[in-house]
């Protein structure tokens, strides 16, 4: 018995030691071409920018039946906001599930504002989500460490590494095992959600990181998660716990 | 529908070339692509692109459906005197954005 469990232990440390080390880390900003990454820092350049703008006009615009804007209750976002959407998706007490900054944003806005929600990747919630985060630009990433996400970090832990679509991959056959490498013309970033909601080259347009992680499923073709489906969500917060540390760059610029 | 970015220069040296950068959003429709009926979506692209400095104009873009989403065009001139840059963006609508910028040249 006590032979079988040193086995199990054995195996387990076999199992994790494909995961990253924390100093191997590099954001997905490291692999973009320096062209990109001016694009990125000089914020009368960066597309993703006008985003941010549109959510700060949409911040004070006053929404639903409550006839209250976001400013009402947070009042100053450069304050109330510093620092939120590095610790999200977090754990919501009433839903007794995680949610991401978009179901965030939109829980707020049917309970308090009792407005419509905003539709997955519509602009507004883009603009709102990328506001929101761009007020944590540069700090770093870090996750609640409540028992109350555990089952859900372990859920996304577990499809991270589990197999999936025709092409038979998992994320960290790519992600953690050949970051790097080349994909055909491109290079495979370690896949942190450093940036988002960010803009990217081939989308013209900014996007969410769920946006990002159905983009991936269909490349592997898996069938991808709804939009704020559970596993959607406990993927976004095992990524997110993966990169904790690294500083949030919202609005970043990808290829 | 459009929102623009400008970084230029609020005051410049008598003779200094400055840099002009701009951007501007936009969903550049290349009037190629279909819609989910196969219908073809309309052209909608920025066409030309003009900045004038105290009237005369400095700088003009023509632009084609090769060009993507939220175009960003930068360009130089000579700060030659104080006044007026005035940046105007034209689409296949037939709308047009303008932005003014006050400079003042020492």
């Amino acid at each position: 018995m006590n032979g079988l469990l040193f086995f199990a232990l054995i195996l387990a440390t076999a199992a994790t030691a494909a995961e990253l080390p924390p100093e191997a880390r590099r954001s997905g900003y490291d692999f973009a071409s320096p062209e990109t990454r001016a694009m990125q820092d000089d914020d009368t350049a960066n597309p993703g920018i006008l985003w941010v703008a549109h959510g700060e006009t949409l911040w004070a615009k006053k929404a639903g039946a409550a006839g209250k804007s976001c400013a009402d209750c947070h009042g100053d976002a450069s304050i109330s906001m510093k620092g939120v959407a590095a610790r999200y998706p977090a754990f919501d007490v009433t839903l007794s599930h995680p949610i991401d900054l978009e179901q965030r944003i939109n829980q707020c806005r049917s309970a308090r504002q009792q407005a419509e929600p905003l539709a997955w990747e519509s602009a507004e919630l883009l603009a709102l989500t990328a506001f929101v985060a761009h007020q944590s630009r540069g700090m770093p990433i870090a996750v609640e460490d409540k028992p109350e996400l555990h089952s859900s970090l372990a859920s996304g832990d577990e499809l991270f590494h589990r197999r999936e679509g025709q092409m038979n991959l998992s994320c960290g056959q790519c992600h953690n095992d050949n970051w790097g490498k080349r994909l055909a013309g491109n290079v495979i970033p370690q896949g942190h959600p450093t940036g988002y909601p960010l803009y990217r080259l081939e989308w013209q347009s900014l996007g969410s990181l769920q946006r990002r992680l159905r983009n991936c499923m269909t490349g592997v073709r898996a069938e991808p998660y709804e939009y704020g489906a559970p596993e959607a969500v406990a993927l976004e917060l095992y990524l997110m716990k993966r990169a904790g540390g690294m500083p949030i760059e919202t609005p970043a610029v990808r290829p | 529908m459009p929102r623009v970015l400008l970084n230029l220069p609020s005051q410049a040296k008598r003779g200094e070339i400055i840099e002009i950068k701009t951007l501007i959003a936009h969903p550049m429709e290349t009037g190629y692509r279909l819609d989910s009926n196969g219908a073809t979506i309309p052209r909608d692209i920025i066409n030309r692109f003009v900045c004038t400095y105290n009237g005369d104009e400095i700088f003009r873009a023509e632009l084609f459906p090769a060009i993507a989403a939220n175009p960003f065009i930068a360009f130089c001139t000579v700060a030659t005197e104080s006044g007026e840059l005035v940046f105007s963006w034209t689409d296949d609508r037939g709308q047009t954005q303008s932005e003014t910028r006050q400079i003042t040249v020492e």
